[in-house]
Order: structure tokens, then C-alpha cells, then sequence
């Protein structure tokens, strides 16, 4: 379904998705031909990203994982600048001193992104914690995925936000479905006994909402209540959002294995090809939006490929940008260690 | 003798103290980091699907298990992958596996192995190129091994899998696509606190560990065309350190640079500079040299990162250096 | 004249004066509510109230991470680790987050975070309890590291520690907390000092060794020996500037500490004295620490760990040629 909200920010929602997915698709082609480090890509989850992350307000803060791209894009940070970061390069969001696993905006909200699986919940934690403390109406997301609950953290920080009521939302994204599993050269899925996951969650008292993470609205609307909660002084709120892994994000080395997506898949099946048919129908999350807001008349095929043009040029400038920039000064890499 | 790839070396010796002893078990994926070499490493996992546990994302967890599964009988051998991943482990390395034969009054023994891929790999950034020797060389109780070549890490692994202690192994993808020489004897072992002979050399004496081997030998090979012979010595293991052969050699040369990729502050070049001045006082004709990775977190910028990293250049600039200045 | 006070009042005292005069400033920790099990936080719940003291489930590693969220969120938190010992469940926060986020994001972000922790070997607590893990604090760069010996240096250093914009592990000695001195608000806010003067040998230490430097002092200054005492005070930056000047005029210097002596602060301090300009000893540098072993909890085993002001004295007079110059960082504890 689509959010109850007014055509251009239905719209704007789309091009966030889009800005996303062409970013990733970009650098998946940039990755084989320049060292950008092991990286992460979002793809198949954007339905999940920006429509949880529009209902933040500016000086909202979220904390992220590896798979960090999404969430900063879906709240508005510079692709030129990441691809730069992700590069090495002096005009990156940090510099170069930190590379995809560590992009971090502050004005978009992103004060760091740890790489380390289950590094950001209790970040996440202190920072609804400094709000709290702080008498501020602020509220901290934790994004991360259905790894991180194998972590002690995790356990330890719902613990401390439930007890002091911290306007902290964790959102999960457990993209393991369909993930592959043990076998060899490819990424495992979950470990846990716990099934559903929000059983964790209930277990601290903790309210928790699972949605659909490739409907937009399910999103908007389960984030819009856990942030009502948060901001309302009810503490914090538990989100199991589910999707498809991404058949490129079952290798280790993510790989662009459904090729660059074509929006024409979502009003014309007729054009999806035989491989990979399910997800390009049934799985993508993005392509599903673009069919809602299609058959509720707020987008045309054409607007919505005249949009995808512009998203493209934007990501291709920002790899341009990235390309030719130049490498920090050695001497910096001294610096900033001490404030 | 046979040419291998220190991957190759490495599973090998794995795959040996499989066959022969039914209680080592492997804990963890990701001996070979995500190498290429990684489907070698797979095709164990699949000859001994009982004894490889794939553990959840959870350090803490089953380091602590593999721990207890040592103290109950097994022999494990657990992966930590990347050794940043072994802070989230730390309480139960340093606090519980160091310890226990020393609390239990030499009671109890904790025989296992913890694997990591240290140091700098290229794009690792701050949390996944750390070096843990030094904090782990703190830490009474653990043995440390720091293999170098494929002949070294299959003697090494043999002795750390027959030993009663926790064994730290310190590993570096870099050294995974190097090859050379190893026996055909699969039961070769090599004692620990035995240093190895790199390279001889009568002017200055290059202590140099792991991937850090490698550097020094390029970089003796350059200093040689200069006319100067640099010794290269390799511990091999840290705990225990066999401090007589590097003694010897400082004695001989009297020059000592220390290479290592840990950060310098009390780093183990720290410690190694530490004991040569305090035990080879005499023979020092100049103040000896620490070639180490900057006291910074890694940064991820490529040119950033080799700034900060012991390069070949920097070794063959310190040994420079050692040597030009005045005897006194 | 200043008022003596213990060594736990003057860190009471230095958290009271910084809650004053910052409300940014909070502590978090297990049982600091009701002072903490040695007093460090007795009162502060009574007068700023239970929102900036938190009593912390036992969650060390969430709790560190949590501070250095809030750190970088807009408060100035300080945590207090019970036991040293207990750093060890937070480090991958403390040194893969705390420590290297102002690196990581370019300077963008400040993590002004003081770690309150208390070790050191006093009342037999065994393996878990006693140990001195300034070294591997030391080796993560991106922490400032303190270990005051006097109340004096406890208060102020702590105010500094706290007001400073980077993450600062404050190291407190269980054994002197209970030690009285004068708290006079104008003890040096960085360096390190000279607490004795002396021409024979330097004697380089801190937290309680500085105790014990400074008793081996007494003693050897009854046989004509004059021994100058430096206190480190921050480990993090380690200022040898004094050492430095006083090793060019001894020509000889002891290194002491409590900690284990394989890999430990001394060997940093040996190696930077020996290659600093102009240094020419006339001994090896000399390190007093703990053997290479864990502690052990019985009495015996304990005294026969912990170093004191008789192998200070042992190591100076070694150096002069009255007995072997070296204590051995690797004697026992192998099996």
C-alpha cells in the first residue's frame, strides 16, 4: 500500500528509493575496477529505508551498520560525497579516514557508522539516553540487521532503554530471507533460536510492530507509531521489518547479478526476463512501489522514467566527482586523532 | 620438500590435526578471510561436517564456548576472522582462557588455539587492520605464534594443536598467496621460542614478525646493493620469545632496528626494543630503532594508509639510518 | 594551608566540582547511586539528582558504548568500571568505537568521555581483580590515559580529564584510596612532575610505584645515593621531557610500575629514553614490574607479585654495580 500522504511527498519518497538503488548499482560497477574495501549494498531494502527514516525529524540521529549506504542516501547525504568517501578521497564525508564501513553526515543525522556487527545498539541507546537526559525532543534509531541480535549488545541495550524508557526505536531488518544460508562463498543467514524475532523484543516489555519491509506504507506507518511513541515519552519500540536478500547480496562480493534495474518491469511484466523473474515481479520492494503509485494514478510510466533519468545523471556526476578528486594529503593521516 | 601456498600450507596443517587427533574441532569460517583461497579452506569444512561449528555473530559467546569445550576435552581450534572482532571476545581470552591454569593452582588446562587475521589488508580501515600481539603479549598465560612462511605456519600449527596451553596464532592474509618450501613430513613441528635465521647479515640486525618478515627481506635485499648485510631474525613465536638469538645478533652487528605492525606505543616493538638495551647493553653502538604502524587508528584512504603503515621504504630508511649514526 | 583529604574524597571532589559546573556532565556505573562499593560516588545521587547518576545494569559493554553515544550526542558522561579487571567485557566499544570515532569520521565527531576504572594489586582479590591494564589503553590510539598518585593530582586531574573533548581513561589505585594529601586546585593540569630532586639515578613511575620510588628514595639516600623521582601522571601523552633532563645528568634511570613488565608502559618509556638526543647512559635502563604471571590470591603469592620500593631499591643499586641490573619480565608462570 501506499502512505496516506500528499503526491509530492509520495513521489519524493520514490526518488530517495531511486537515488539509492542507482547509487549502489553505480558502485557495484565502480568496485570492480577501483579498491574500495569489502562494501555492502542496500538494494532490495529501500522500501524499508526511506519511508522509516521520512518520519525523523532534523536533529533525530540514527546509528547504522555496514550495510550503511541506504539509510544515509534515504536522508539526503550527498552521493558525491559518499562515492568520494567510499574512494579515499579529500572530499568524502569523512575525509577518507573512514571508507564505506565508516561514512558518517552529521547533518543528515549519521554521527558514525560502526562496522563491527552489534557495535551500534548501544551507540543508538546512549544517544535516546543523552536526549532523555538532555530534556530534548529528539529521537535515535538503531539500524541494523538480524545479525546483530547474535550480539550481547543488543540484549544489553533493550534491557537499559526499556528500564529507563529511552526514545530509541530499533528497527531490524532481517533480510535472510531466502538468503542462502551455510553454503560455502556464501553469506550466512541468522543464527537464532528465537523465531520471531520480535520475541527478543517482547521479552524486555518492549512493544513491537513486524511489517512487510518491501511496503512502503506498512513501513511509514509502523515507524510513524514507534516515533509517536519515542517523542511521546513511551519509550522505545521494536521493528522487525522483512525482506528478500537481494540475489547480488548472496555472494560475499556483492554482484549485479538481476542487472540494472528497469523500471519498465513494474508496468509491463511482459519485459521481465526469465532469470531471477521473482524477485523482479514479486521481491523488489522499489519496483512494488512504482506499481502502487502507478495504479493509484499519482505517477505515470513516464514521469516515473523522466525521474529515473535525473537520479541517474546525479549519481553519474557523483562519480565523476569521486574519480576526480584528489586523495587526502598524507600528513592528515596524523590528524584527528585527538580533537 | 614440496612448493606450497602459505594458504595451502595452512590448511594442510589444519586438515592434519583433523585426521590425526578426533578431538580438535574447528570453531569458526574464516581462517582464510575472504581470500580467494577460502574454497580450500571450504572443502575441509565439507570432509568434517561434524567437527566445523559455524558459530552465530557472537564473539563472546562462542569464544567462551570453544573455551569451555578446551577445559570438557576438545581441542579447538576457533576463528575470530578479522583480529579487531577479538575485543568483542576479550573477557574471555584474557580473563578466563589466560587464567585458568594459573587459578586452577596448574590444575586445569585450557589446550586451544585462537586464530586471527591481523594488521593491515588494504581498505580495512579503523575496525577491521588491527594487530593484537601486544595486547595479547600483556597478557600472561597465552603462547603467541607469528608465522611467516608456509613451513613455518604448518611446524607452528603442529606444536600450538599439541599444546596444553591457549595458544594465540596471529595471521596475515597477506602472507596467504606467498609460497615456498615445506617438508614432507606432515608431522613436522617447530618448537616455540625458537627464533629463525631469515637472512644473515653482519651490519644490523632487523627483528621483523609476520608479513613484516616479508618487508624486511625486500628491504635487506635493497640495502645489499648498498653494501649493507642486514640480519633478519624472526621470533617466530612471541610468548615464549627466544631472546638469545636476537642477542647474538645485536651482538655481532650491534645495530638493531625492530619492525613491527602493531602501533608503536607500547607496542611489541616497545618491548623487544626494552629488553635488547637492558640485555645487550654493551654491544649497542647505536640507540636501536622502531619501524611501526603510526599511533593512529588505520585510516581507509589508500595513500593514508601506506602513510601509515611500516613500509619497505621506511625499513630500508631506519636500517639507514641505525648504521650511519656514531658509534657511542 | 590546603586541607588534607583521602585520595577516594578527592575523586568525589573532582566528579562534585565538574556535575557543578557543567549539567552536561553525568556518571553511569553499577551501584553508583549509593556511592559505589569503595564511596567515589557517595552523595552525588542526593544532590544532582537520579538523572545524571545512573545505576547500570551489569552491562559494561552497552554501558560504554551507550557514553560514548551520549559523548557524541551532546553530553559528557563518565563511567565508572567497577574493576579495571571489567574494561576487558567493554573494549570493542571503548577501543573500536570510543577511541577512533573522531578519526574515523574526520574529525566530525568528539567523544568527550572520561572512564572512571580502579585497579592494582591491594587486598587480595586474586586474578580477576587486581590487575594494572594501562598498557593496553596506551596502545589504542585515540585515548589519553591518567594514573594520579597524590588527592591533589586525583581532584585535579579528574576536573581536566572530564572537561577534556576526548575520551580519558582515569586510572584510580584501590591501594591509595585511602592515602591522605593536600588538594590545593593549582596541581599542573598536563606533564609530568618531579617530586624529589637527586643526581645519581632517575627513577621514572606512577600512580602508587610513584609511592614506592619514593620510599626506595629514602632509603638509598641513608647510603649517599640520590635518587629524582618523576612522576608520569598522564600516560597518554607520556611527557618525558623531565625523565629526559634528568637522565642527562644521572646518566642512569629505573623505569617502575606495577603492571606486568612484559609489554608493559615501561618498555615504551625504555625505548623512547634510549633514543631521545643527546642520551648517553652509563647503565642499561633498568624496568621494576610484575613478573609474567597472573596474580595469585594467597598472601604469599600476592607479595611475591606485586613489586614494591625494595625492588626499586634492588634495581638502583644494581645499576651502580651492587647487584644484577635487571629484573626479568619473563620468569615464571610458563608451564
Amino acid at each position: 500500500m501506499i502512505p496516506d500522504l500528499p503526491a509530492d511527498r509520495l513521489t519524493d519518497y520514490l526518488r530517495r528509493m531511486l537515488v539509492i538503488r542507482r547509487f549502489e548499482e553505480g558502485l557495484i560497477e565502480l568496485a570492480g575496477e577501483y579498491a574500495v574495501g569489502h562494501f555492502h549494498v542496500y538494494i532490495g531494502q529501500e522500501a524499508t529505508g526511506v519511508p522509516a527514516l521520512a518520519q525523523l525529524e532534523p536533529g533525530d540521529v540514527g546509528f547504522t551498520t555496514h550495510r550503511n549506504h541506504g539509510h544515509l542516501l534515504a536522508r539526503g547525504t550527498d552521493p558525491a560525497a559518499m562515492f568520494a568517501e567510499i574512494l579515499g578521497k579529500e572530499t568524502g564525508t569523512n575525509r577518507g579516514k573512514g571508507g564505506t564501513l565508516h561514512i558518517a553526515s552529521l547533518e543528515n543525522g549519521f554521527p558514525t557508522t560502526s562496522a563491527a556487527t552489534g557495535g551500534c545498539t548501544p551507540l543508538a541507546t546512549g544517544a535516546a539516553f543523552a536526549f532523555s537526559r538532555l530534556g530534548r525532543d529528539r529521537v535515535s534509531v538503531c539500524l541494523f540487521g538480524d545479525g546483530a541480535l547474535e550480539e550481547g549488545t543488543f540484549h544489553e541495550s533493550i534491557n537499559i532503554a526499556a528500564l529507563e524508557s529511552l526514545p530509541v526505536i530499533y528497527l531490524c531488518e532481517n533480510n535472510s530471507l531466502e538468503a542462502l544460508g551455510q553454503k560455502a562463498n556464501e553469506y550466512p543467514s541468522s543464527t537464532m533460536a528465537a523465531a520471531p524475532l520480535t520475541d527478543l523484543a517482547a521479552a524486555f516489555k518492549v512493544p513491537t510492530i513486524t511489517v512487510d519491509g518491501t511496503d512502503t506504507g506498512a513501513v511509514h506507518d509502523a515507524m510513524a507509531t514507534a516515533v509517536g511513541r519515542a517523542r511521546g515519552g513511551g519509550g522505545p519500540t521494536f521493528i522487525e521489518a522483512l525482506t528478500v536478500r537481494w540475489p547480488g547480496s548472496r555472494p560475499i562480493w556483492p554482484q549485479l547479478l538481476t542487472g540494472p534495474t528497469d523500471l519498465s518491469y513494474a508496468w509491463d511484466p511482459s519485459a521481465i526476463p526469465a532469470d531471477y523473474a521473482v524477485w523482479h515481479a514479486e521481491q523488489d520492494g522499489l519496483l512494488r512501489y512504482v506499481r502502487e503509485l502507478l495504479s493509484a494514478g499519482v505517477l505515470t510510466p513516464d514521469e516515473a522514467l523522466a525521474m529515473d533519468e535525473q537520479v541517474k545523471d546525479r549519481i553519474e556526476r557523483g562519480v565523476r566527482f569521486a574519480l576526480d578528486s584528489p586523495y587526502p594529503p598524507v600528513a592528515s593521516a596524523l590528524e584527528s586523532v585527538y580533537a | 620438500m614440496r612448493e606450497m601456498l602459505y594458504a595451502e600450507a595452512l590448511v594442510e596443517s589444519l586438515r592434519h590435526q583433523m585426521a590425526t587427533d578426533e578431538r580438535v574441532h574447528l570453531m569458526g569460517l574464516y581462517f582464510l578471510g575472504l581470500t580467494k583461497h577460502r574454497a580450500i579452506m571450504a572443502r575441509l569444512h565439507a570432509d568434517y561436517p561434524g567437527r566445523v561449528y559455524h558459530p552465530p555473530i557472537a564473539e563472546v559467546g562462542y569464544v567462551g564456548v570453544a573455551i569451555g569445550a578446551a577445559l570438557a576435552g576438545l581441542r579447538p581450534i576457533v576463528d575470530m576472522a578479522t583480529a579487531s572482532f577479538m575485543f568483542q571476545a576479550f573477557p574471555q581470552i584474557v580473563n578466563e582462557a589466560a587464567n585458568i591454569h594459573y587459578m586452577s593452582g596448574g590444575a586445569t588446562k585450557v589446550p586451544m588455539v585462537f586464530h586471527f587475521n591481523h594488521g593491515i589488508r588494504g581498505g580495512g580501515a579503523a575496525q577491521h587492520s588491527h594487530s593484537p600481539q601486544a595486547m595479547l603479549w600483556n597478557t600472561p598465560g597465552l603462547e603467541i605464534m607469528a608465522p611467516s612462511t608456509p613451513r613455518d605456519v604448518m611446524g607452528l600449527v603442529n606444536t600450538a594443536a599439541a599444546s596444553d596451553n591457549p595458544t594465540a596464532w596471529v595471521d596475515h592474509v597477506r602472507l596467504f598467496d606467498t609460497s615456498g618450501p615445506v617438508p614432507d613430513d606432515k608431522d613436522f613441528s617447530i618448537p616455540f621460542g625458537v627464533a629463525d635465521v631469515k637472512r644473515q647479515g653482519g651490519d644490523v640486525t632487523v627483528f621483523a614478525s609476520s608479513w613484516m618478515v616479508v618487508r624486511a627481506l625486500e628491504a635487506a635485499e635493497t640495502l645489499s646493493a648498498e653494501g649493507i648485510q642486514a640480519e633478519v631474525i624472526d621470533p617466530r613465536t612471541l610468548s615464549p620469545l627466544d631472546e638469545e638469538t636476537i642477542l647474538e645478533s645485536v651482538a655481532k652487528t650491534g645495530r638493531l632496528v625492530v619492525v613491527d605492525e602493531c602501533h608503536r606505543r607500547c607496542g611489541v616493538a616497545a618491548e623487544i626494543t626494552a629488553v635488547v638495551t637492558e640485555r645487550a647493553f654493551g654491544d649497542l653502538v647505536a640507540a636501536p630503532i622502531r619501524v611501526t604502524t603510526a599511533d593512529v587508528p588505520i585510516p581507509f584512504s589508500p595513500p593514508l594508509e601506506q602513510h601509515v603503515e611500516p613500509t619497505t621504504d621506511k625499513i630500508v630508511a631506519a636500517v639507514r639510518a641505525v648504521t650511519d649514526s656514531a658509534a657511542g | 594551608m590546603a586541607a588534607r583529604i583521602r585520595y577516594i574524597e578527592a575523586v568525589r571532589q573532582g566528579l562534585q566540582s565538574s556535575m557543578r559546573s557543567d549539567p552536561s556532565v553525568i556518571v553511569l556505573g553499577e551501584d553508583v547511586r549509593y556511592g559505589g562499593p569503595f564511596g567515589a560516588t557517595k552523595g552525588l545521587a542526593d544532590e544532582f539528582g537520579k538523572g545524571r547518576i545512573l545505576d547500570t545494569p551489569i552491562s559494561e559493554a552497552t554501558v560504554m558504548g551507550m557514553a560514548t553515544g551520549a559523548a557524541a550526542t551532546g553530553l559528557r558522561p563518565i563511567v565508572e568500571i567497577m574493576f579495571v579487571d571489567f574494561a576487558t567485557l567493554a573494549m570493542d566499544q571503548l577501543v573500536n568505537h570510543a577511541a577512533k570515532l573522531g578519526f574515523m569520521t574526520g574529525g566530525l565527531l568528539r567523544v568527550p568521555l572520561t572512564v572512571r576504572v580502579q585497579g592494582g594489586v591491594s587486598g587480595r582479590f586474586g586474578a580477576h581483580h587486581s590487575q594494572s591494564l594501562e598498557a593496553w589503553f596506551l596502545h589504542t590510539p585515540g585515548l589519553k590515559v591518567v594514573a594520579p598518585a597524590f588527592p591533589g593530582d586525583a581532584a585535579r586531574l579528574l576536573e581536566v580529564a572530564i572537561a577534556d573533548d576526548n575520551p580519558v581513561v582515569y586510572m584510580e589505585h584501590r591501594g591509595l584510596y585511602w592515602t591522605k594529601g593536600e588538594v590545593t586546585g593549582n596541581e599542573p593540569a598536563s606533564g609530568s612532575v618531579v617530586r624529589r630532586r637527586g643526581d645519581h639515578v632517575t627513577i621514572v613511575s606512577y600512580s602508587r610505584m610513584v609511592h614506592h620510588a619514593l620510599a626506595a628514595a629514602d632509603t638509598l639516600a641513608a647510603d649517599g645515593i640520590g635518587c629524582e623521582v618523576i612522576d608520569l601522571r598522564w600516560l597518554a601523552p607520556l611527557d618525558l621531557e623531565p625523565a629526559v633532563a634528568s637522565l642527562r645528568r644521572t646518566g642512569r634511570a629505573v623505569v617502575a610500575h606495577e603492571a606486568v613488565t612484559t609489554g608493559g608502559v615501561g618498555a615504551e618509556v625504555v625505548a623512547r629514553l634510549q633514543a631521545a638526543r643527546g642520551i648517553r647512559t652509563r647503565a642499561p635502563i633498568a624496568r621494576v614490574g610484575a613478573p609474567f604471571a597472573p596474580v595469585g590470591a594467597a598472601p604469599e603469592l600476592e607479595d611475591a607479585f606485586v613489586p614494591g620500593s625494595g625492588d626499586i631499591v634492588g634495581a638502583v643499586r644494581g645499576l651502580l654495580g651492587e647487584a644484577p641490573p635487571r629484573t626479568d619480565g619473563q620468569k615464571g608462570g610458563r608451564t
